[in-house]
């Protein structure tokens, strides 16, 4: 036995570069991708190498074989990003396991990661790409209409580019708010350390990425001509570039119901001692709605975009009337799934502002309840208001009046949100700083949104406003003027947190500056447009229009523009300044700003109890006291 | 029961005079504002309203886009002038990390607020509905069966859409087809619109009519124009390439000056009339399917 | 700047670099229209005949040379000089004659819609069918319209009969040698601007109701007319 002691640390040597790519990691999944691209195309061919098949000969086109290029491209990608592993190991037998969630490295947001913080940030980038994608397709549509007939894109690709927008932006911004904020803050909120199912979590992101790529990749096969809204007979007559939108709102669907899924599951089983339901943070709650439509509509759409790729193949007659099939069948399931869409799009909105205003007007959040009621309203009337979209369609007349009420109704749940916003300002103390700056515009813009929705509920003035800018004006108001920039200040909120770095404040404002009068400098006058005869989507208008047109494009560059001075911000504070944020800039009494920054891998050293909810803002006020002058119960002290 | 003590804004300390009574101030604003600007609304603004009144139905909705637009006037302010009094009033002072009242709610506003919003709500709704059935769809499409219907003497008019131009048939002169729609002033005019491919929608601005064209279905509207004008024709649901180019312009004519425009086309389309399919609510022509 | 800010500032660059490829690569596509092919103007033309030419053929399949991506597409091809080229977009001066030759190489589909086998809009309600002056063909003749909505313009064009000797495979078709139809027709521009034109006969094999693929595509079965 020798007593000298050697050092015992040999140097494990550097695994070579080789090593370290094979595995199941991005490039994996994207060399597996391709080879499956291709071996769909090759089973495609040769499955319609029949005479059954000939059409596709007249056509030089073949949609089955794209569709399976997709489908086996996905299929390949996931596999080879590492998501068969498990259900692998578990058919082999293997015990139920968690993965370990890797602690650190760059490379963690590259691939599959188990850590609901990564999938977050990961969520938060791959939607700011699409995003921009999304937003060079709204350019390019401005650009054409700035004259009155088409000078700029052809005609094929002007309704590509329209469609490939509006399809972009449905499927990018339904899981805006819930992937990276819901994901990353949603188990903090609740005391978890992750989400129910982690690995299911990391295949959502995935899944949309893929779907992203496909949705872009059509301007390779004709673009499609539809709009996002895929309608029949146009849609079976389309050439190839449908497919891809077929595929890429599948994809979205599946993403949309698995990230719905995990959500309830996890709000529902692994919330903390001490957090009652009375007791969760209300971004909480409007994550909790937007699952629960989310799970029971997103899979209508699978079903009916399932149908369209039949119609198109193998020939059935779903939707073509010659066929003993209806033009209505489309609208109808369509409208189903995109009516609770619309909504899904809507709450988080509601959840992040309302999250939001609390701490920067340092009070309690005023009506909790009546915000719960309010969403919870909204989820479910949210069924019953689609037909909506049909009103001039033809549909049963008897089905209008119906119709009329159910989407009047729809509002008043609506308004609860507006009242909760309108009495937690009330002798509030608000800080300007730039999320609340967000939150206060969300309520001007949803405001002319939701006011310009009743001329579309209600039948008579829907005759004139359907199909029109007045639609794309409410629309954009809702969704852009309110979901975007809720997203925005949910941004400039949490990123200190998730990042632990700082934007520039300045900076910050003018990008908000910017945005909010370059935003309704563009879509205020589209509802002058539309009540003047401006129908949508078309790239030809009556030169009367030539003016407005020209003010709204100008308006969009410098919409656009603001977006740019957001991302140099964001260069300019994470890669060049870098200045730490402190733990709880905000002074929040939210959870999530009580854990230190970075947030550790396992969120709490221990698992925290809950005894109130976190809106304990405010100095107490007597029981009794009136305000400003009004008598009645109050409701004041904590839980309520 | 309120406290008679003054009301406790919660953020000065003790000994401060109480802040001003904002709840009279703002609802004082408010209302000041709301009964200006509606009559101001109601009165201006209304007449000029989109789609103009060049018939009945188009009057109607002018009428309806009023009414909505002043029940709409007072909300809009509500909220507006509150986002700028809560800005202007409800300031953090700067370098101050001052908290406001711990309030949470309110069950007395929060029943004034649920309650006033169902009815108006259902008064919109009533109102909406009334308007609809009473002016016989309002120009909108209703379907092959709709519930209302004008009486009196109708003028049939088939507009068909097609990738991608609007046609119209008149069954009544020998199931002519023309190209451009003209319509008799002041006569009640039975619209049937229907597709032979995919779905179009016809809109008629000037007259306030939009009817979807879906293939193998009659949708019907009603409209009587009611001024000799010019109106434009555009299509509203996108079809393909040439969604945005299928428009077109229509007139509306004095009675004689429409029969003699009718005489016109069935002289000048008789050789086509006669290769036409016999008039029908709906057409299946070939190829039903896939081309050959 | 530290090793992972660093890594940062490398990716970030990387994606901004592609963004922009990205972004270019889009803005090309979305504007890749047909070349503008100009009529070819009269000379010495007199005041009241028309100022300028166009000639046109309408082929069953535009072949490889014109169309890789989609030969068997059917497609018009125009004139430029001695040379055929498969472009759709054609421009004309304001305010004058037009006359346009169209070689007609496809057999007939038939009309949809009969109502478009009138000719409507041009110089004497009449097209040249083969010489013969007509004011409408029979429906199920139709082969191909070349139609302009806003001008007003409807000429239907009647197809090579089945039993013709030497039809034309694929374009460019040779008028000298290959069975035909010769259609004629002059119609008057007006106001400067652009506008469309496209073929009204379901002549898209394959596709629903006849109406995909070439007949929604610029440079096969639409196009435009530049008035300027």
């Amino acid at each position: 036995m020798s007593t000298t002691t050697v050092s015992r640390t040999p140097e494990r040597p550097a695994r070579p570069l080789w090593r370290r790519l094979v595995g199941f990691n991005l490039l994996a999944a994207v060399v597996l991708g391709v080879g499956g691209y291709y071996f769909g195309w090759w089973i495609g061919h040769l499955v319609t190498n029949t005479k059954s098949f000939e059409y596709t000969e007249k056509v030089d086109e073949n949609d089955v074989a794209l569709l399976l290029a997709y489908v086996f491209g996905v299929v390949g990608f996931l596999i080879g990003m590492g998501f068969a592993n498990y259900p692998v190991q578990r058919l082999l037998g293997r015990p139920p396991s968690l993965r370990e969630k890797e602690g650190e490295g760059v490379s963690r947001y590259f691939g599959l990661c188990t850590d609901h913080k990564v999938v977050g940030i990961q969520y938060l980038c791959g939607i700011g790409l699409f995003f921009f994608i999304g937003g060079l397709n709204a350019m390019l549509i401005r650009t054409e209409l700035l004259h009155p007939t088409p000078t700029f894109t052809g005609a094929n690709q002007y309704i590509s580019l329209v469609g490939m927008h509006g399809a972009m932006m449905m499927g990018m911004m339904t899981s805006g708010i819930l992937g990276p904020f819901a994901n990353y803050f949603v188990p903090i909120m609740i005391g978890a350390r992750r989400m129910a199912f982690p690995r299911i979590e990391a295949l959502t992101f995935w899944l949309l990425m893929a779907a992203g790529f496909i949705l872009t990749s059509t301007i390779f096969f004709g673009g499609f001509p539809t709009g996002w809204t895929g309608y029949e007979p146009l849609n079976d007559q389309a050439v190839m570039g449908m497919d891809s939108y077929i595929i890429f709102f599948a994809l979205v669907g599946v993403s949309m119901t698995l990230l719905g899924l995990n959500m309830m599951a996890t709000i529902i089983t692994m919330r903390a001692p001490g957090l009652t339901w009375s007791r969760l943070p209300i971004f909480v709650w409007a994550t909790f709605s937007t699952s629960i439509l989310m799970v029971l509509a997103a899979p209508m759409l699978i079903a009916v975009l399932l149908m369209a790729a039949l119609d198109r193949t193998v020939d059935t007659t779903f939707f073509i009337a010659a066929g003993g099939g209806s033009s209505y069948l489309f609208e109808n399931l369509f409208w189903f799934f995109g009516h609770p869409e619309v909504y899904i799009l809507a709450l988080p909105g509601f959840g992040v502002i309302l999250e939001l205003l609390p701490v920067f007007a340092r009070k309690p959040l005023w009506g909790y309840r009546l915000a719960i009621a309010g969403m919870l309203g909204v989820t479910l009337l949210s069924f019953f208001v689609w037909q909506h979209h049909l009103f001039v369609s033809g549909i049963n007349a008897d089905l209008r009046p119906f119709y009329i009420l159910s989407t009047e109704i729809i509002s008043i749940p609506t308004g609860f949100i507006f009242l909760c916003f309108i009495g937690t300002l009330w002798r509030s103390r608000i800080s300007f700083t730039v999320p609340m700056l967000f939150c206060l515009a969300w309520a001007f813009n949803f405001l002319l949104g939701g006011l310009s929705g009743v001329f579309l509920s209600d039948a008579p003035t829907d005759t004139t406003t359907h199909g029109s800018f007045f639609v794309m004006a409410h629309f954009h108001y809702t969704i852009m003027g309110g979901l975007i920039f809720a997203f925005f200040a949910a941004i400039y909120y949490w990123v200190p947190k998730m990042l632990g770095l700082n934007f520039n404040e300045k900076l910050g404002k003018v990008h908000f500056w910017l945005m909010f009068i370059a935003f309704n400098s563009t879509f205020l006058p589209l509802f002058a447009l539309g009540m003047e005869g401006m129908p949508r989507r078309a790239s030809f208008y009556e030169p009367k229009f030539h003016t407005l047109n020209v003010w709204v494009s100008v308006s969009a560059f410098v919409l656009g523009f603001s977006m740019l001075v957001f991302l140099f911000n964001t260069v300019y504070s994470f890669i060049f300044v870098r200045q730490k944020a402190a733990e709880n800039p905000w002074h929040s009494k939210s959870i999530e700003w009580q854990v230190p920054t970075p947030v550790p891998v396992n969120n709490f050293e221990q698992i925290p109890v809950f005894d109130s909810d976190p809106y304990d803002y405010g100095t107490p006020v007597p029981v009794g006291a009136g305000v400003g002058g009004m008598g009645g119960p109050q409701i004041s002290g904590a839980g309520g | 029961m309120s406290s008679s003590a003054a009301p406790s804004d919660a953020s000065p300390p003790a000994g401060e005079p109480p802040g001003p009574n904002h709840l009279r101030r703002f609802l004082t604003i408010w209302i000041v504002a709301s009964v200006i600007a509606t009559p101001l609304v109601a009165i201006f603004l209304g007449p000029i309203l989109p789609p103009g009144k060049a018939s009945d139905v188009a009057a109607g909705q002018v009428t309806d886009f009023t009414v909505t637009l002043s029940l709409a006037t007072p909300v809009l302010l509500l909220v507006v002038l509150y986002l700028i009094y809560a800005i202007v009033a409800f300031r953090q002072p700067s370098g101050a990390a001052l908290e406001g009242p711990a309030l949470r709610g309110h069950a007395g506003l929060q029943t004034f607020w649920i309650i006033t919003s169902v009815v108006l709500i259902l008064t919109l709704a009533t109102y909406a509905t009334f308007r609809l059935e009473q002016g016989y769809g309002a120009g909108s499409g209703s379907g092959p069966n709709p519930l209302t219907k004008p009486s009196g003497p109708r003028l049939p008019v088939q507009v068909i859409a097609q990738e991608w131009a609007f046609t119209y048939r008149y069954p009544t002169y020998g199931g002519v087809e023309t190209t451009h729609l003209e319509l008799p002033v002041n006569t009640e005019v039975e619209l049937h619109v229907t597709s032979l491919d995919v779905i179009h929608s016809f809109w008629a601005y000037q007259l306030g009519v939009k009817a979807d064209a879906n293939p193998n279905q009659d949708n019907i509207a009603f409209v009587k124009p009611t001024k000799i004008e010019t109106f434009e024709v555009h299509c509203a649901e996108l079809c393909g390439i040439w969604h945005g180019a299928m428009f077109d312009h229509g007139h509306v004519v004095s009675g004689p000056a429409f029969a003699r425009w009718i005489a016109e086309q069935q002289r000048f389309f008789a050789p086509v009339t006669k290769q036409l399919p016999k008039y029908s609510r709906t057409y299946l022509p070939e190829p039903l399917r896939r081309g050959e | 700047m530290t090793g992972t800010a660093g890594k940062l500032a490398a990716v970030l660059t990387a994606v901004a670099v592609v963004a922009a490829l990205i972004a270019l690569y889009i803005t090309q596509w979305a504007t890749a229209v047909p070349a503008t092919v100009v009529a070819t103007p009269t000379p010495g033309a007199i005041a009241a005949g028309p100022t300028s030419h166009l000639v046109l053929q309408t082929d069953a399949a535009v072949g490889p040379q014109e169309s890789p991506s989609h030969p068997d597409w059917v497609g018009y091809l125009v004139l430029r000089g001695h040379q055929w080229v498969r472009s759709t977009i054609y421009q004309v001066p304001a305010h004058s004659l037009v006359h346009v030759t169209i070689y007609q190489f496809d057999s007939d589909t038939g009309l949809r819609n009969p109502f478009l086998a009138k000719v409507q809009g041009t110089s004497g309600g009449v097209e040249l069918v083969d010489g013969k002056p007509l004011n409408h063909i029979e429906a199920e003749e139709a082969s191909h319209t070349f139609v302009v909505p806003s001008l007003g313009v409807f000429a239907p064009l009647p197809g090579v009969p089945e039993e013709a000797k030497n039809q034309c495979e694929f374009g460019p078709c040779d008028p000298a040698t290959m069975a035909h139809r010769t259609i004629e027709l002059t119609f008057r521009t007006g106001k400067k601007g652009r506008y469309r034109w496209q073929c009204f006969v379901p002549c898209a094999a394959g596709t629903y109701f006849g109406f995909g693929g070439p007949m929604q595509t610029l440079g096969y079965m639409d196009g435009y007319i530049d008035v300027v």
